[in-house]
């Protein structure tokens, strides 16, 4: 299977990864040879088989409604890029 | 003393013939020594490292030291612990200093032991060479030349070079047995939901399983015995009692029937290893086992099946590193869509940029279909596979990695080629087995070590132990050690 430009730009937008073309091609050489790879599952026939999500078949645990972690923002927060007055700072979204 | 078993290691610390100050500085002063040529570590803290030793040596002097008390053990940087750089082998998380410890640091603490410093691993554990981590290749201290195998490169390396007692390492497609196999150590890979996987950076969580890499059987229980137990706060973490791993290690193996999957010895092994193994299944022969051809009929999809699944999880968690609560920011930027994506990527390397385009692409509107449910069902026919193999043998082997280990920058170009030397590995993750890699002799240039591979049925790691404790005391490779070690 081989992926157009357009499709690998599309990708890069969604995974929100900024790359120019000549990343854009190499990513496209590239992803086109693991998606041949990949192309092998497509001749299984799968009819009634039900997909494994996970290793053991277990339900999600339930736990009691109630906090168990303290507060900890000032410490969380001494490892952001930029913080103020105990806010995440991030460009200005709403005009 | 660098070749002690960690049971000699503990009788040698409470018999007072060494101290753990003492100990964990030895390391120290190979680590300052050896690591500008292995390249096994990212960050030590003596002054950390040497604060545990002196409690640890308290505990010990009154008496209330366990095995592991006192011993240094170098983790692996996927690994959060409280006041370390964890870095993940990436640029994104080059200066991040954890804030709290992931549950098998917390284990490794209560049991005494010293956090001797994190290792290098490929950029959030995508790899099979550690070519990928961001601070630079680690070498095989086999051959300088070759690479130590991944994604727990840095373990396998320190182990093998003598530069920690023992380490842990995660494994989401192969990334303990590979490395151990390529450096000729000893690695196991428990029973998925066995081991925590709280602060432990996520790549693909219905795959990702810690374990302990090390010298031998008996030292990987030992590590096991304290890194396993359920914790509440991984929602995967599976609620059962304590198990001593070291319960069977001195059985016989009278009785026991070994499968060799034929799928495992076909086109792409290569002649050596393919001869060590059957050498490793002479022996066992010997031990009283007996040999039963199975078929594993789905190996060849693990592969393909792997890396749908994979990325598309490792698509979804590594959404996190968006350059707001922590992690690397790019320093210019227009608005805020931009900085997610100049932030991204910057931080993340080819390999994980790759990985998160296929998950992204499988997931995406009118794909999922084809290749995520597709590559579910499969997963489960795999995992059908070896439940159907289980029910004539006890346990599988065959070879870890089809080669022994590469040069670095071999496979550099193709991910192809690279995906595909963990064709052996891949299917034990996906069914959720425990899977372990023992030396088991050298390649055709005999120089560079060969794994055997042993899969055990599910929570049977106790058994794989003992069947590989028993070889490694009928053989010495195990206990070879690289030359300048």
């Amino acid at each position: 299977m081989s992926l157009s430009t357009a499709d690998v730009q599309k990708v890069a937008r969604l995974a929100r990864l900024a790359m120019n073309p000549t990343e854009i091609e190499a990513a496209r050489t590239q992803l086109s040879g693991i998606f041949e790879l990949i192309a092998e599952m497509q001749a299984v026939d799968t009819t009634g088989i039900a997909p494994m999500s996970h290793a053991q078949d277990l339900s999600q645990r339930l736990r009691e409604d109630k906090v168990t972690e303290g507060n900890q923002r000032e410490l969380f927060q001494s490892i952001a890029p930029q913080v103020e007055a105990g806010l995440y700072l991030v460009p200005q979204v709403i005009e | 003393m660098l070749n002690y078993s960690l049971s000699q290691l503990g009788a040698a610390l409470a018999a007072k013939k060494i101290s753990s100050v003492e100990l964990t500085q030895l390391y120290l002063d190979r680590i300052a020594t050896h690591n500008p040529v292995y390249n096994a570590y990212l960050t030590v803290n003596a002054k950390i490292s040497l604060t545990q030793a002196a409690a640890a040596d308290g505990l010990l002097s009154s008496g209330n030291a366990g095995p592991l008390t006192g011993i240094p053990i170098a983790q692996k940087d996927i690994f959060c612990a409280k006041g370390w750089r964890t870095t993940c082998g990436s640029k994104m998380l080059a200066d991040f200093i954890a804030p709290y410890d992931a549950h098998v640091i917390e284990q490794f603490n209560k049991a005494g032991a010293i956090n001797l410093g994190k290792t290098n691993m490929d950029e959030f554990a995508m790899g099979s060479s550690n070519e990928t981590s961001y601070f630079g290749a680690v070498r095989n201290p086999w051959n300088h030349k070759a690479v130590p195998g991944g994604s727990s490169g840095g373990a396998a390396s320190a182990v093998a070079a003598r530069l920690c007692a023992a380490a842990t390492g995660t494994d989401t497609g192969g990334s303990i047995r590979q490395p151990a196999a390529l450096c000729g150590i000893t690695g196991i890979k428990p029973t998925y939901g066995t081991v925590s996987r709280y602060g432990m950076i996520a790549f693909a969580s219905s795959l990702d399983q810690a374990g302990p890499m090390a010298k031998s059987a008996q030292d990987c229980a030992l590590m096991l015995n304290v890194m396993t137990g359920f914790d509440e706060r991984d929602s995967t973490s599976l609620p059962r009692e304590k198990e001593d791993y070291t319960r069977n290690l001195n059985q016989p193996l009278t009785g026991l029937r070994i499968g060799l999957p034929r799928e495992f010895f076909a086109e792409g092994l290569s002649a050596d290893v393919g001869a060590r193994v059957q050498e490793a299944i002479a022996e066992y022969r010997k031990l009283g086992a007996t040999i039963v051809g199975i078929s594993l009929p789905n190996t060849r999809l693990a592969v393909p099946v792997y890396y749908v699944l994979a990325p598309a999880e490792a698509s979804s968690n590594l959404s996190r590193f968006d350059g707001v609560r922590y992690g690397h920011r790019a320093d210019e930027y227009t608005d805020l869509a931009d900085m997610y994506e100049k932030s991204r990527s910057q931080g993340f390397g080819e390999e994980v940029k790759r990985r998160i385009m296929i998950g992204t692409y499988v997931l995406s509107h009118g794909y999922y279909d084809a290749y995520y449910l597709q590559a579910q069902k499969i997963r489960r026919l795999i995992a059908q596979d070896f439940t159907d193999a289980f029910a004539h043998c006890d346990v599988i082997m065959g070879p870890t990695s089809p080669s022994t280990a590469f040069n670095l920058g071999e496979k550099g170009d193709d991910p192809v080629q690279m995906y595909l030397s963990d064709i052996y590995t891949i299917a034990v993750n996906l069914a959720g087995l425990p899977g372990m890699s023992i030396p088991c002799g050298f390649g055709a240039s005999g120089a560079m070590p060969v794994g055997l591979q042993i899969i055990g049925n599910y929570f049977d790691e106790a058994r794989m132990l003992n069947v590989a404790h028993q070889y490694q005391l009928a053989t010495d490779w195990h206990t070879r050690s690289p030359q300048g070690v």
